[in-house]
Parts: structure tokens; sequence; C-alpha cells
């Protein structure tokens, strides 16, 4: 498995959001240049899993947020952390909607 | 060999207990089931309260800050602060203290200053790599990451493997082969993890969903001589005495998931009914429970015979040993049949069981596989030419 999420995107659009399953997992919501704005997840706590958090991001999405991608995924903790301290690696910084951690409290890594 | 406790065991036992169930659990009904940090707020609170318990630094020598408690009450504790969701591998929440680097006592005075203070009043973490691409079981001899002298300093290039808390760690030991083939070629450096040449490559994800561990890459790691721990050559020793004895209270932690799993077992099949009667009417589930009573005490006494052993100064490997094979092992055990008893229930996320179920199975290969227990077992038994 890639450090780096490379799913392709999808429209964040009811249509997409309704086909989605309720699967555990990680998802990135990014702007129309591909800019990555949020990595979230979908834990055990979630009502729908995938489906539910994106229905949330459709409902009330972060400003300029277009897209979506997903990955199923039952180690969702690990691997969001993983993707958000790859971000900081390759970005210098979180995604600029990410408020919900502290940049500090993540690894350091330097993906090849 | 005499299991009750002293009235002070008993004291600090009640009291662990009662501080799990009335300030741990209620707060895990919040947390995400595979979660393994508190919010920082209820650690602070948490940890305050185990400073006052006089508890703190439980894996920290007395003339260090910590508890003066022996091996016995170590595991006792153990036990205790198990039994809720996290407490396999995230026992409290780590409010009694992250695990602690034990090799740093070790160190010069120099290096104490340096590296040992910092991490005793958690200000700096630490991580321990010794398990690379070529294997962890046998580091004297697959240790393949190599360090070569250059003037005041030691050049580094290899990779470890499955390193828990390398990208979050500030400095860390690391075994490189300084010699020859054998343990005497090992050699441990502390080295720190901005130094540039350490690169931690990836995330290794496990079925412990709630941490992850680590490859690094050391590629022309420059490490001042002076950062060597013990001697040189010394490295495998100071890695085997440390993974020895703490087998023991790592033991001890798979009995705490043991005994909450048979509890919750033990209640759920009186009040679950099938067929018109309590799952605790069929024979099939009593004799479920009877083995699980029967696992949970095996692996008690097989943990405290070590830990006795160890705290009287007597030879424990053979027993530490035996006690980790099988609490990893039986422990997998109970847990699994506790599940069964719950049916559906005991899969879902609802319970700890499916959490603990796939933890539990880590410590089988965690710490020193089943199977080299059993030849540090053979070896003990056969005598030490065998190899």
């Amino acid at each position: 498995m890639a450090v780096r999420m490379d799913k392709s995107w999808l429209s964040l659009s009811s249509e997409n959001v309704t086909k989605l399953a309720a699967h555990l997992g990680v998802y990135q919501l990014a702007n129309d240049d591909g800019e990555i704005l949020y990595i979230g997840m979908a834990g055990g706590r979630t009502l729908f899993g995938l489906k539910g958090e994106l229905q949330k991001a459709l409902d009330e999405p972060p400003t300029g947020v277009t897209r979506f991608r997903v990955e199923v995924n039952m180690a969702y903790r690990t691997r969001r952390l993983e993707l958000l301290a790859a971000h900081v690696s390759d970005h210098g910084g979180l995604p600029i909607a990410n408020t919900d951690i502290d940049e500090s409290s993540l690894g350091r890594i330097r993906p090849g | 060999m005499d299991l009750a406790l002293t009235e002070e065991q008993q004291l600090i036992v009640d009291m662990v207990r009662r501080f799990v169930r009335t300030e741990i659990v209620p707060l895990e009904a919040k947390l995400d089931p595979d979660a393994d940090e508190l919010p920082i707020e209820d650690f602070d609170r948490l940890v305050a309260m185990v400073k006052d318990m006089g508890l703190y630094g439980l894996d920290t020598p007395p003339e260090w800050g910590g508890p003066d408690i022996d091996l016995v009450t170590r595991c006792l504790i153990a036990i205790e602060c198990g039994q809720h969701r996290a407490g396999l591998y995230a026992p409290c929440y780590y409010v009694f203290g992250g695990a602690r680097q034990a090799q740093l006592f070790e160190a010069t005075e120099a290096q104490k200053d340096k590296y040992l203070h910092p991490m005793l009043r958690g200000e700096k973490k630490v991580f321990f790599g010794l398990s690379e691409p070529s294997g962890g079981s046998d580091p004297a001899r697959a240790i393949q990451t190599r360090a070569v002298r250059d003037g005041d300093h030691w050049v580094l290039n290899g990779t470890k493997l499955w390193i828990s808390g390398a990208d979050r760690a500030d400095y860390g030991l690391l075994f490189a082969r300084t010699g020859g083939p054998g343990r005497g070629g090992v050699t441990a450096f502390i080295v720190e993890t901005e130094w540039e040449g350490f690169n931690v490559r990836r995330a290794v994800h496990t079925l412990r969903s709630a941490k992850y561990a680590t490859e690094i890459e050391l590629k022309d790691l420059r490490v001042p001589h002076e950062n060597i721990l013990g001697a040189e050559g010394g490295g495998f020793a100071i890695a085997n005495d440390r993974l020895m004895r703490q087998r023991i209270p790592y033991a001890a932690e798979c009995i705490g998931i043991a005994v909450k799993a048979n509890e919750m077992a033990v209640e759920y099949s009186k009040v679950r009914e099938t067929f018109g009667a309590p799952l605790s009417e069929r024979q099939g589930i009593q004799w479920m429970l009877v083995e699980n009573e029967i696992d949970i005490r095996a692996m008690k006494w097989l943990t405290f015979d070590a830990a006795c052993k160890a705290d009287r100064g007597d030879p424990f490997r053979t027993e530490s040993a035996i006690a980790k094979l099988q609490c990893s092992e039986l422990g997998g055990k109970v847990v699994d049949r506790s599940m069964q008893i719950h049916g559906g229930l005991g899969v879902a996320k609802d319970l700890p069981l499916e959490r603990w179920y796939r933890e539990i199975r880590i410590r089988r290969i965690g710490e020193g596989p089943s199977e080299v227990q059993k030849h540090v077992i053979a070896r003990d038994i056969l005598g030490a030419g065998l190899r």
C-alpha cells in the first residue's frame, strides 16, 4: 500500500455519495485543483461509515471542497495519521480544514 | 508458593481497580473503539490522580522517582490496568507513565543528563530500534545495519522495521553491527531523530489499528562516538536483559483482558436465553467458562512464579519465557471463547472483545514469538550448546 492515497477523485455529489457503502476507512476532500483540504476517517462509532461521513461533508462542505476520494481500511486510525503526517512532510503543514488535530501530535515521516 | 496478597498489595489492587472502573471505563464510551489516546485535559487530570496515588512511572526505579514496588506488585497493577477496551496495548491510556527505555539507566553520566533525565521528566519521547527486515527474534544474527567508525563518529546505514513510536520520538536506541557476526558484534547507539540520515519512511499498519509501527531508513547517519550506550560490542546484552525482564509484566497484561473477557462471558451467559433457558445452563457453555477459569489461573500462577523468582534474585529466564508463552497463547483462547459465548455481539465493535481478539493475536509474536520462547526453554532444558 502506497503511503499517499492514490485513488481517483470523485465529484462531491449526492449521486456519488449515495453509491458509497458504509465501510470504515479514510477519506480526503479536495478543491478543483486537487489540493487536499481535509483528511478524515470513518471510525467505529460512525453511523454509516464512509457514506455517513461523506454525506456530512456534502451537507456542509468545508470552503472550496468539490471532490473526494475514499479508501476502505479497518486500520482507519493509523492510516489517517499516516496520511496527515505525509501531507505535513509534502506540504509543510496540515490540510487547511484539519483544525480538528494538533500538528505537533503527529509523527514525522519522510516518505520516499 | 502462596498467591495471597499482602495488605499493601491488596490496597494497591483495590485502588487501581477502582480507578479503572470509575475513571477510565466511562471515558471510553465517547472514544473511537480503537482509540489509544485520551483528550489532553482528561489525560492531565488522570496523571495528577495517579501521582497522588504514588504510582506514577511504574517502570522507573525508585531512586529515579518511580514507586517502590516489586515485580509481583507491578504484575498485579498490570492485570488491573488492562481491564478496559484499550487495556492491552494502552493500559489506562498511559496515565501511569509511558514505556521507558530502561537501557538508558546504564548510560554514562553525560548521557543521563542529556537523554535519561528529559525522558523521566516526560519531556522527551524515546524509541527502541532493534528489529530489522531480516528478523527480530534473533537479533544477534539478524542485525544487518552497519556502523563504521569515522574519526569521532560512527556512520550507520541500514533499515529498521516494526519500530514503535520512532516518528514521534526525540531520540532512541539503535542497534547496529560494529564487528563480526554474532552477539559480540552488536553495539547500541543513542541517536537523535532530527539528525540527517534518520528517516521514518512509512507507517506499518497491523491488526492493532490503534497504533502503527514504523520503518526507518538509516542513510549515512553520523552518530558521535560518545553516544554509544554501554560498551562497544555490548549491545546485545543490553537488549537481551531488558527483554527478559519485561516479558513478565507483558504476560500479566494478557491476564488483564482475559479476566475481563471471562467476567463479561460469565455475566452474559446468565442473561442471554436460547431455546427457553439461559446460556449458562448449557453444558457446552459451562465447559467454555470452566476452561477460561483454568487458563486464567494457570496464567496467574506462571506469571507470579516468574515475578517471585525475579524479585528474589533467582534465575528467571525459563520462567519469564514460560509466562510470556502461556499468557499470550491462553489469553487468546480465553478471549476467543468469550467472543463465541457472546455470538454476533462478540464480533461487533459495540463490545471490546473484537479489539482484544485482534490485539492479543499480536502478543503471540511481539516480544519474541511463541516458538522463540520454546527455543529459550529448550535451551535451558537441554543445555547451552543448543543453537
